[in-house]
């Protein structure tokens, strides 16, 4: 853990700083030692199952685990003394927690990319379900519609959400008032709302009190009520991060509050707030539970979103999947995987946008930090 | 915030600043708290058109819409109740939690703490990333590819641990879309949502303290002990709360794993199990005009459930931020 108090004086007093000790805790040696344990895991391991009737691939991994575990611990005590085995038993107890975490995340991209990739054909995307049987292999594609009603759906609860949410982050961080905090409260319950619930809600108001049939319209507002709590919390920490100064000047300027909202902080948080959408629809795109009761799901292609039951493609995999024609469930896989690069694009395509800071490469830390200075000043 | 009052150091007391606003500055600000009132009308709205759409079940099923352990709402005389499907729920929820809240903390700390500092940030947009994969997905994976794996150790649990009565199953009771593999997906799902508040809070550690402790001798691991955890203990339980609040409305992925029964049994590792998300989801396609009520009736449980959870939780995690009383 290296000290970080001299560096943060450094910026604020331009003051030399003193040299910096690197506390390195993680040598080549420990590596070796570590790599050692492992090894030695695994052969006790192999050695107890060929011995015992043990048996079994999480068995052995679990055993490999605990085995290694013990065998560094042993070492490290020997070599640097209790207190630094306990030390270094917990640091790999908690870097194999963060691998336990992210491994799912990789076999899951693999696995589903294993599973769908190989009937994924051009027709998936020009062919509809009515115009392939179901008896068809999935090479014959029929995803068409399904995407087409994604697409609207997505678009429609775009259109409505991301400018409802971008002015309520606008209310929230720049006009500001009694009731900001009880909003922020009720968008962060909001925010837990099951998605079933919300689609339940749409059904209850869209469907039966207005009387209107299943659509992609009613889909995409169910969509559009799970995406307004991530887009207005995301976009209100962008907001946040505008520097003071800036909206200063342009009130200093005379410009009125609207024009400084309009003319200077949203062009300086472009790029946040376009992540914060995009990072809104990369939540509503793989949305199944709200789907099933406002849009319903179907297997043709109806490209108006007001009228109609319409597709989508967690519909159409999820109505797939439980089919028990095997042709049928690749089918599935095979929108699985669409679904899932669609959600990673868009996911790194927020990331690479968010990145890249307000003004400049060093800008969050500093506009923070001149913020927090000014708040203090006043 | 924009036009807050100047103070000046000499004077005493600052001056009263009149703040007189052009008729596009009043539109503004009406428009922009109009949306933020919006947030509110919309919550109000979902829990009123729920609970008007649930008033013909809950005349229909009475008291008994709390303990009737059967749906059978569209029946000649309809029986149903939520009481397997809410403890059926809970029983996810929990398992879900015991795999998921070790596994945040670990990881909350590894990438405030223990990561190479370069590798922190990609490594948090990888822990997002694994919330931005949809629930269905999730489902998928969970009945195609862990369920196999898991059974062995199912098998294992209920051999050796049949003592407990969680880990007994019948003889002839079968182990796949089980409770328990349910619950270790959405353990997976409400990880992200449990480590990034984590992680905020144990960032919020004052560094003179965490200094003080090294300072004073302490290894890393006795630097998280002493300072970290301590300081981060409401961000563990808020933390935790949420991710209790999103495993509780969990939907696809429990719907797809999860083959429905409708009793109350405490054994996790057998086959059946239910949830009231999952209930509203398979049931939909079915149901009548009692049905529909039932199921909304069911949803306005979850709601009122998840809400009074979620609002617990951020009321945790905000009173924990403060750090107030702590100099830096």
């Amino acid at each position: 853990m290296a000290v970080r108090a001299p560096a943060q004086s450094e910026q604020r007093l331009h003051v030399a700083p003193p040299p910096r000790v690197r506390l390195r805790s993680w040598t080549g040696l420990d590596a070796a030692v570590l790599g050692g344990s492992v090894v030695t895991g695994i052969s006790l391991t192999w050695l107890i199952f060929r011995l015992t009737p043990f048996s079994g691939g999480l068995g052995f991994i679990g055993c490999t685990f605990l085995a290694s575990l013990t065998v560094y611990w042993f070492i490290v005590r020997d070599v640097e003394g209790p207190l630094a085995a306990k030390d270094k038993l917990v640091t790999v107890l908690i870097g194999s927690a963060a691998v336990v975490v992210l491994m799912p995340l990789v076999v899951i991209i693999v696995f589903v990319a294993s599973r769908g990739l190989k009937a994924l054909r051009f027709n998936f995307f020009v062919k509809t379900l009515e115009s392939v049987g179901p008896l068809d292999p999935a090479t014959a594609g029929g995803g068409m519609h399904a995407i087409v009603g994604t697409l609207e759906q997505v678009g429609i609860a775009f259109l409505i959400s991301v400018p409802l949410a971008i002015l309520t982050a606008v209310y929230l961080n720049e006009v500001g008032g009694r009731f900001a905090r009880p909003v922020r409260f009720v968008v962060d319950a909001m925010s837990g709302v099951p998605s079933i619930v919300a689609g339940l809600f749409i059904y209850a108001v869209w469907i039966v009190q207005l009387g209107n049939s299943f659509s992609g319209m009613a889909g995409a507002l169910a969509l559009s009520v799970l995406m307004l709590p991530t887009v207005i919390r995301t976009s209100e920490e962008m907001l946040r991060i505008v520097p003071d100064g800036l909206r200063e000047a342009s009130l200093a300027l005379g410009s009125p509050e609207w024009r400084t909202v309009l003319r200077v902080v949203i062009p300086t948080a472009r790029t946040g707030l376009i992540t914060a959408a995009i990072l809104g629809v990369a939540r509503a795109v793989g949305e199944t539970a709200p789907l099933i009761m406002t849009s319903f799901g179907a297997s043709i292609l109806n490209a108006n979103p007001f009228s109609g039951a319409q597709a989508s493609l967690p519909t159409f995999v999820y109505s797939l999947i439980r089919s028990p024609q095997q042709s049928q469930i690749d089918r599935a896989w095979t929108g699985a995987f669409v679904l899932i690069a669609l959600v990673l694009g868009l996911f790194t395509l927020a990331r690479i946008l968010g990145g890249r800071a307000v003004g400049g490469k060093r800008g969050p830390s500093l506009a923070s930090r001149l913020t927090s200075v000014r708040r203090r000043l006043s | 915030m924009a036009t807050g009052t100047a103070t000046i150091e000499h004077a005493p007391t600052p001056r009263p600043v009149v703040v007189s606003r052009t008729l596009g500055d009043r539109i503004f600000r009406k428009l922009s708290v109009g949306a933020g009132w919006g947030a509110f009308i919309l919550m109000g709205l979902i829990g009123m058109f729920l609970v008007i759409r649930a008033i013909p079940a809950l005349r229909a099923s009475g008291f008994g819409f709390l303990t009737h352990l059967v749906w059978r709402p569209d029946a000649p005389s309809p029986v149903f109740g939520i009481a397997a499907v809410m403890f059926g729920t809970i029983v996810i929820a929990l398992i879900a939690l015991a795999f998921a809240v070790p596994l945040s903390i670990s990881t909350a700390l590894f990438l405030t703490e223990y990561a190479p500092r370069t590798l922190r940030r990609p490594l948090r947009s990888l822990v997002d990333l694994l919330a931005a994969v949809p629930s269905l997905i999730y489902g998928m994976w969970g009945i195609f590819f862990l369920q196999p794996k898991v059974i062995p150790l199912s098998k294992w649990l209920s051999t050796y641990f049949h003592m407990l009565p969680i880990f007994r199953v019948r003889s002839d009771g079968f182990l796949a879309s089980s409770p328990f593999i349910a619950g270790m997906v959405v353990a997976l799902m409400i990880v992200p949502i449990c480590t990034s508040v984590m992680r905020e809070v144990f960032a919020q550690t004052p560094p003179s303290e965490k200094e003080g402790a090294l300072a004073l001798g302490a290894t890393r691991w006795g630097m998280v002990r002493t300072v970290v955890l301590p300081f981060g203990r409401g961000g563990i339980i808020g933390g935790s709360m949420l991710g209790l609040g999103r495993a509780l409305g969990e939907t696809i992925a429990v719907a797809i794993i999860i083959s429905p029964v409708f009793t109350i049994t405490p054994r996790i590792l057998e086959t059946g199990g239910n949830s009231v998300a999952s209930l509203i989801a398979l049931r939909f396609g079915e149901a009548k005009r009692i049905g529909l009520s039932a199921l909304m009736a069911a949803g306005l449980a979850l709601f009122a459930m998840t809400l009074a959870v979620n609002m617990v939780a951020s009321f945790v995690v905000a009173r924990s931020r403060s750090g107030k009383g702590v100099e830096i």
